[in-house]
């Protein structure tokens, strides 16, 4: 038998945030029961709890409730994740919680999505949360966001109300980092309308559907194919191997970063920048002549340079910056406040340092988006930008240039917890090789 | 599309190896959880591309229930020596014995005894770090996992209290006595790993495929006929043409009435199931919390 029509070309993967009740639950469990994604045992646990909890009304919201604590308080605690796929695309979906005290999982959730829907419930319209999350995932880099105006059915599909929240979001947006797509959908996600089929009581709306938007908005590689970067992971050297030809084998293993490789390419070693050429691109599949981000590969140098975990291979043009006194943005992320002076373990890409906050420059008002100078401290959730000093020099770039070589996450020393996600601003001076020193 | 695009499998993969690389470099002792299931295969076939031309740089875990299928262990074996790896069996038999698991009166099931006798072998070999195939597509508890899930040091997970994970920065520090499980299939589905399977021609266990064997109907349920569950009084045994699509152990394993003998086959039958994958497994259906109360308690 042929196989079917299964083999989606490509995986978007998107989060859902909102505030308690806008529906976000409501509208996953929507997704996936009209795109014919539930199965039969999950409509029957449905029916199940409805009997029991629901007054024999299913509740859809059930679907990503997983925890006990989420049924019996009717909220989401964590992050879940769903999955679901069509003949056009295969979903990741986070379902990230509305709550003010869990903005960190949505981060989680967020942090590597290709698209946000940020649920706005109609008769409330914007609040606090519509604007936090719409900044967070302004800050986050995510290319495409997806304004879901839902509960329509509760001001009777009232067009003025509709065009009244557009324009309330439309007016903020340009104080955001750059939001390149915004769509506004009208929907009420516990009836269905506009969420899988188009809805008759919104001849006024003529855009997509929400799913028909997730399958064909266009995600056209969100990953850097500029300017190569490779952070070590793993030294890849065979103890006393059967086959010869690896008795001197040593390879660096790690997951592209940035940009394309080739065989017979310059590149540098960074910290310790020296330049050397790619020998070999190997693969368990075999070997390659070009990798690209985020492929995991193994390279081989030309030559036998002292290089380790945590260290970076750079391309030789658009050089990375290197340096131990950084700027960035940060989201806080725990009860225990943010002052400056404390230290912290500090990972990015493939290597943990140590790390200082030497100041807390500014924390932004999300309800204004305006910064206070110089506060004190940084409160669980807050947003603000710090200064850091750490104990090696980082090989990085500014998050807005490569989500994955700009960002870090802090660490408690001690109990371990991670404390906050950072964002690093953009080198102001990019590295400078001897070579090109030597050239001039 | 640019030629520079990976399809989704080629996209799991990558997160996949970079994960296992974060474990080996990251844990001084981890080890990979293999039971010879699909998902395992899985795993074993990541470790290969993110480690060679090295040896895999961990041993493999397996805790024996006593009540696994034949089949599945001898593959489970046969695996390992191909592949090079030392295999761990610890048989939850023995922690019976040695007082570290202790079953109730009349407890027939192996599956809640399975976690004093995973933690005990953690502890015997001091590993930090136990990678597993669990999926989050699986069981809605699971679909709250991380991709690095830390362990107290009773080897319990509190889900409430997850490290929040962001872009692909995992934090693996752990203190003594507590550890990390890792989960590099959190992003597969049951139909990504059989399309994998079928990409990367591996091998499974026979019992996936189509096959004749006994079986008797209980819970509604086809069950199979061994010598640990001989039919009931009043039960009758009807030999079917069955394959397993999650394995169990054989106590509980419902077999699928299937004429499957093939990936496309298998495929197919999956993009047309109306059942999810965990559908035949009695142990989670005991009640809407039954695979969280597991995993609080450490479970996988």
């Amino acid at each position: 038998m042929p196989s079917p029509s299964h083999h989606p070309i490509d995986i978007l993967r998107f989060n859902t945030c909102g505030s308690v009740d806008d529906g976000k639950s409501t509208l996953i469990g929507r997704l996936l029961y009209d795109s014919k994604n539930l199965m039969e045992d999950q409509i029957e646990a449905l029916e199940r709890s409805a009997d029991i909890t629901g007054g024999g009304q299913i509740n859809l919201a059930n679907l990503t409730d997983g925890l006990r604590a989420e049924r019996e308080q009717g909220i989401t605690i964590d992050v879940a994740y769903r999955y679901f796929a069509t003949p056009r695309r295969k979903f990741i979906v986070a379902d990230t919680p509305g709550h003010v005290q869990y903005t960190r999982n949505m981060f989680t959730g967020a942090s590597t999505a290709n698209l946000s829907i940020v649920l706005v419930d109609a008769r409330q319209g914007v609040i606090e949360q519509t604007r936090r999350h719409t900044y967070i995932a302004a800050m986050l880099g995510i290319p495409h966001i997806v304004i879901a105006v839902n509960k329509m059915d509760l001001v009777d599909w009232n067009e003025e109300r509709f065009l009244e929240i557009r324009d309330e979001i439309e007016s903020f947006i340009p104080r955001l980092d750059v939001l390149k797509d915004v769509k506004f959908i009208p929907m009420s996600a516990l009836q269905g309308d506009n969420v899988v089929a188009p809805s008759p009581k919104t001849p006024w709306y003529q855009g997509p559907t929400l799913l028909g938007h997730l399958e064909t908005v266009h995600i056209a590689s969100d990953w850097n194919l500029s300017a190569f970067r490779f952070p070590v992971q793993w030294v890849n050297r065979p103890n006393n191997p059967t086959d010869k030809s690896l008795h001197d084998f040593r390879g660096l293993s790690g997951q592209i970063a940035g940009g394309i490789v080739r065989v017979g390419q310059s590149v540098l070693a960074m910290p310790g920048g020296l330049q050397t050429t790619i020998k070999e691109i190997r693969t368990f599949d075999g070997p390659l002549q070009e990798a690209f981000c985020p492929q995991s590969v193994t390279l081989v140098l030309a030559d036998d340079i002292d290089v380790s975990r945590g260290d970076t291979i750079v391309g030789t043009e658009l050089l990375p910056g290197l340096s131990s006194e950084l700027s960035a943005r940060l989201c806080w992320m725990h009860q225990r406040p943010l002052q400056a002076g404390r230290k912290f373990f500090l990972k990015h890409t493939s290597q943990t340092v140590q790390a200082a906050v030497t100041a807390i420059e500014s924390r932004i008002n999300l309800e204004t988006f305006d910064p206070q100078l110089h506060p004190a401290e940084l409160a669980l959730n807050d947003i603000g930008e710090i200064r850091l000093r750490t104990s090696k020099p980082l090989v990085y770039d500014g998050y807005r240039a490569n989500r994955l070589t700009g960002s870090f996450i802090l660490v408690e020393q001690g109990t371990n917890a991670t404390v906050a996600a950072g964002m690093l601003a953009a080198p102001t001076t990019a590295y400078t090789p001897d070579f090109i020193e030597f050239a001039i | 599309m640019n030629s520079y695009h990976l399809d989704h499998l080629q996209y799991l993969e990558t997160e996949a190896v970079h994960l296992m690389r974060e474990v080996a470099a990251e844990f001084e002792r981890p080890a990979i959880l293999f039971s010879g299931g699909k998902d395992s295969i899985c795993l074993l076939r990541l470790a290969e591309k993110a480690f060679r031309p090295s040896d895999i740089p961990m041993p493999l875990l397996n805790v024996d229930t006593g009540h696994h299928f034949p089949e599945l262990n001898e593959f489970r074996d046969r695996r390992a020596r191909e592949l090079g790896g030392k295999l761990i069996v610890r048989k939850v038999e023995d922690a019976i014995a040695a007082g570290i698991a202790v079953p109730t009166p009349g407890e027939i099931s192996r599956n809640r005894l399975q976690i004093p006798t995973l933690l005990a072998a953690a502890e015997e070999f001091q590993f930090d770090c136990l990678i597993g195939g669990a999926r989050r597509d699986e069981e809605k508890a699971r679909a709250k996992e991380r991709f690095f899930s830390f362990r107290d040091s009773f080897g319990q997970w509190d889900p409430k209290n997850q490290r929040p994970e962001i872009w692909n920065l995992y934090n693996a520090r752990i203190n003594p006595g507590e550890h990390m499980r890792a989960f590099p299939l959190s992003n597969w589905t049951e139909m990504d790993v059989w399309e994998y399977i079928k990409r990367e021609k591996l091998e499974v266990p026979s019992i996936y495929f189509s096959h004749r064997r006994q079986c008797v109907r209980r819970h509604n349920q086809w069950l199979p006929v061994t010598d640990l569950m001989p039919p009931k009084e009043k039960e009758t045994v009807k030999e079917l043409v069955v394959r397993v699509r999650t394995i169990g152990d054989i106590i509980s394993t419902g077999m699928v009435e299937s004429p499957a003998n093939n990936f496309d086959d298998i495929i197919a039958e999956i993009a047309a199931a109306r059942v999810t994958e965990r559908g035949s497994r009695a142990d989670d259906k005991s009640s809407e919390a039954a695979m969280e109360d597991r995993k609080k308690a450490g479970y996988f």
